[in-house]
């Protein structure tokens, strides 16, 4: 800042304090609405239950492919939604339930659903493949492992919550 | 920065002569409230204006979540207003402002009418303007249905019954108005929603640029 004076003009005082005061207007009237807007991106997304889903001794190590309903509540409808797991045993005993939901674009992926690849798993959509555990096969479109369902075994009853991406857990 | 830009578009379409001829022109001294405070009474046109463009985007922003569907109406409305953050805001600024626009439009009209500013050569702008109001009241009336709720259930069904009471067409026009010639429902809601939204904003956008045409053409008339 120097010492000196800077002289402000009419002219210019007058524009600042107009662009201030119409800035402010503006902002006022703006902000609870672009506020409104982006409330979704700035909801708590809701961690969902567990549900039981099958009982562990119908689980072979052939993935079987289970379907379970779960409460939707999407803003003000609330309706129930089938959800789906290809579940199976390791060869080590752990159960490990696999999200369907192809990794490329998000068509669904079928156990054996390619003939030539009777091994994994097939998405139809681009000929996107998984291996057993999941493994996305390198040079087919999917770039990531399919997600894995949060899993809990309470008296002999498998329950499963949230598919989430290999790297959560 | 925005200075190079401006001159870098300016330069190729010169645009300077657009907004000077929108923008850049002086306010005549009997309009002017720092030199006559009654000048004040020239604002309400402009606070007209002001409360529209706040009617048309919180307008625009509530049908993020507002669904014009019998079963959902009022839960949608509902859900905006206690669950979405400012909800009440929003909703608040558009309900608020739908009477204070009218109360603005009238006031405006009080003006033009006392000062006899309709009078040659401007009287076709109080047409457009007589015009505006109405759109302005329809855009009131059609409004008002879409919360579904009671209130705004039984003020249709008597506006369609006023509307069936004209001579003659008095049913046709309660059926293309409501959907239906009985019942006030599903389709009743859509059309005043098609209305409210679409149709009357589109008018109200043609006069309102007709009517701000018309009144740099003439200027703003004289000194009483
Ligand atoms: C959305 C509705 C309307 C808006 C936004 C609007 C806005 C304006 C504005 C900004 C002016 C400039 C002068 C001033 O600010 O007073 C004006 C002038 C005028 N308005 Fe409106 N107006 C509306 C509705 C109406 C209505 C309902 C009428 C008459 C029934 C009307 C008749 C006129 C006339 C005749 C003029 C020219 C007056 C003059 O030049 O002194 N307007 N309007
Ligand atoms: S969506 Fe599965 S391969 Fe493209």
């Amino acid at each position: 800042m120097s010492g000196k004076k800077q002289p402000v003009s009419r002219r210019q005082f007058l524009n600042y304090t107009l662009t201030g005061v119409g800035g402010f207007m503006a902002a006022g009237m703006l902000a609870p609405m672009v506020r409104f807007a982006i409330d979704p991106v700035l909801q708590a997304s809701s961690g969902g239950d567990l549900k039981a889903v099958a009982q562990v001794d119908e689980l072979t190590t052939e993935p079987q492919r289970f379907d379970w309903t779960i409460d939707q509540v999407d803003a003000w409808y609330e309706s129930e939604v089938t959800k789906s797991a290809w579940v199976y045993k390791t060869d080590n005993d752990e159960i490990m339930a696999l999200s369907p939901v192809c990794k490329h674009l998000g068509c669904v992926v079928n156990w054996q659903g390619d003939p030539d690849h009777p091994e994994q798993f097939f998405c139809p959509c681009h000929d996107g493949r998984y291996y057993k555990d999941g493994v996305n096969v390198p040079n087919t479109p999917p770039n990531a492992a399919l997600d894995v369902f949060e899993h809990e075994v309470r008296e002999g009853t498998l329950y499963l919550g949230n598919a989430k991406p290999r790297g959560e857990f | 920065m925005l200075q190079k830009v401006y001159d870098w578009i300016d330069d190729r379409v010169d645009i300077t002569p657009l907004w000077r001829d929108i923008a850049d022109h002086e306010v005549p001294e009997h309009v002017n409230p720092a030199h006559h405070f009654s000048a004040f009474v020239y604002c309400f046109g402009g606070l007209t204006f002001f409360v529209t463009v706040i009617q048309i985007l919180s307008g625009m922003f509530l049908t993020m979540y507002y669904v014009p569907d019998i079963e959902n109406a009022w839960r949608s409305v509902y859900y905006l207003q206690t669950e979405v953050a400012h909800g009440q805001i929003v909703r608040g600024m558009h309900h608020w402002g739908a009477s204070v626009v009218i109360v603005m439009l009238f006031l405006h009209t009080l003006r033009v009418f006392f000062q006899g500013a309709y009078k040659k050569p401007r009287e076709l702008n109080w047409m457009v303007g007589v015009m505006i109001f109405f759109i302005m009241l329809a855009l009131g009336l059609t409004g008002y249905l879409l919360p579904w709720d009671n209130k705004a259930y039984f003020a249709t069904q008597v506006t369609l019954e006023i509307a069936e009471g004209v001579p003659f067409i008095g049913e046709a026009t309660k059926s293309l108005l409501g959907g239906d010639p009985e019942i006030v429902g599903a389709q009743t809601l859509t059309r005043f929603f098609a209305i409210h939204v679409f149709f009357l904003p589109a008018a109200l956008f043609l006069l309102m640029g007709i009517h701000f045409i018309m009144i740099r053409k003439q200027g703003i008339s004289g000194p009483l």
